[in-house]
């Protein structure tokens, strides 16, 4: 079984209200030094085989993230044995 | 003349659509998503809901449905779609219509009756209306809120796509208070309110979503083009019921397009959900980190969610 992580990110343009949520509710934690916070998602595929980076792109552009206000990166976790 | 609904899994308003169809003089076809055959429809609605629990993003899962490979190459074509919520959701999706529709600015789930203005109805589904006119249909939306980047803004502007904005209010934060766009060509509209929940005087907050689907019919009897010349001559073939005597909803300026002002929850709530509305929180519990759960607060937060959940 192999891996490939991907990381989806709101474009930086694009308002995330869930982020602004969540920096906003950081000084009732004491944290008063945080500018900004922005909240994307983690997808991991595990391949039945040999991790395929290139598949697990095209999955990435159609499916997993929207490129119209997303942008995602792709990378195949190292497997720690 | 045919008009299908297609019915997605988590689909809610199909029988809304199928039934506003019926109204406006058409014959409802009902459509099925793992279904790629239209059965000779002369024009889809896609629904508002959930389809597939959008998972994922909305509308993203439902692109994939079989019936949308068929709906995308007959809508090149020229077969007039339209995207209601979640169906607009479902069409960006789909690159059928530019942009995206994100999270409402303030986090909330927003229902109400919801003014429009017309800007453009040269549409496959518009020609029954007059640039300028007023609408009052509901909205319901918790992902309503339409972005694109400025040069698509400017093109949509340019290209006189962008059918209707929000007026009295914008409830979701939608850029340049778009509510409704449509394609180059006109025959795909996406809308974020709902039409099809404003056909009868017993339920609807008016009569005025009837217009959209006796325009198609009109659109299908007359297809060139929705030009003033051929209203006249299709208008005798539809009859559009005079809308009602408008209820006055006062509208206020929306004040929650602002995020959440996040001290107005009491301390320690365990799980509070996004859509719920802020809890008014006692000055004590909001002074005094250690302050006991608010509990009538928490009671009331999760009432008002019950409620407003759909």
């Amino acid at each position: 079984m192999a891996r490939v992580v991907v990381d989806v990110m709101l474009k930086p343009e694009i308002l995330d209200p869930q982020g602004q949520a969540v920096a906003n509710a950081l000084p009732r934690l004491g944290v008063s030094d945080v500018a900004s916070v922005r909240i994307g998602r983690r997808v991991e595929i595990e391949f039945e085989g040999e991790a395929d980076v290139e598949r697990a792109r095209e999955i990435a552009d159609k499916l997993l993230a929207n490129p119209v206000i997303e942008d995602y990166q792709v990378k195949i976790e190292e497997q720690a044995s | 003349m045919k008009i299908g609904v297609v019915t997605f899994p988590g689909s809610l308003d199909d029988g809304d659509a199928a039934r506003a169809a019926r109204i406006a003089g058409a014959q409802a076809v009902r459509l099925w998503h793992a279904d790629p055959d239209l059965h000779g429809v002369d024009a889809v609605v896609l629904p508002g809901g959930f389809s597939y629990g959008d998972a994922l993003r909305c509308g993203a899962i439902a692109r994939f449905a079989p019936i949308m490979e068929t709906i995308k190459k007959a809508a090149a074509d020229g077969l007039p779609v339209l995207g209601i919520c979640n169906g607009f959701q479902i069409l960006c999706e789909a690159h059928l219509l530019p942009g995206a529709l994100t999270r409402n600015q303030h986090l909330h789930f927003r229902n109400r009756d919801q003014w429009l203005r017309f800007d453009n109805v040269a549409s496959a589904w518009t020609g029954s209306f007059v640039e300028g006119q007023e609408i009052l249909i509901p909205v319901k939306n918790g992902e309503g809120c339409f972005v694109a980047d400025a040069d698509t803004l400017d093109q949509l502007e340019a290209n006189g796509q962008i059918v209707a904005r929000y007026i009295n209010g914008n409830p979701n934060g939608s850029m340049r208070d778009i509510a409704a766009i449509r394609n180059e060509a006109g025959n795909v509209v996406g809308i974020m309110p709902h039409p099809e929940h404003a056909v009868e005087a017993l339920t609807g907050p008016s009569l005025d979503g009837l217009g959209f689907f006796a325009s198609v019919l009109q659109y299908l009897v007359a297809p060139a083009s929705p030009a003033p010349a051929q209203e006249a001559q299709v208008r005798e073939t539809v009859t559009i019921p005079e809308p009602l005597i408008r209820p006055t909803i006062p509208v206020e300026p929306d004040p929650a397009l602002a995020p959440p002002a996040w001290p107005e929850i009491p301390a320690r709530v365990p799980a509070q959900a996004d859509d719920a509305e802020p809890v008014e929180a006692d000055d004590e519990a909001d002074s005094d980190p250690a302050a006991e759960i608010d509990e009538p607060a928490v009671a009331a937060a999760e009432q008002r969610r019950d409620s407003s959940e759909h």
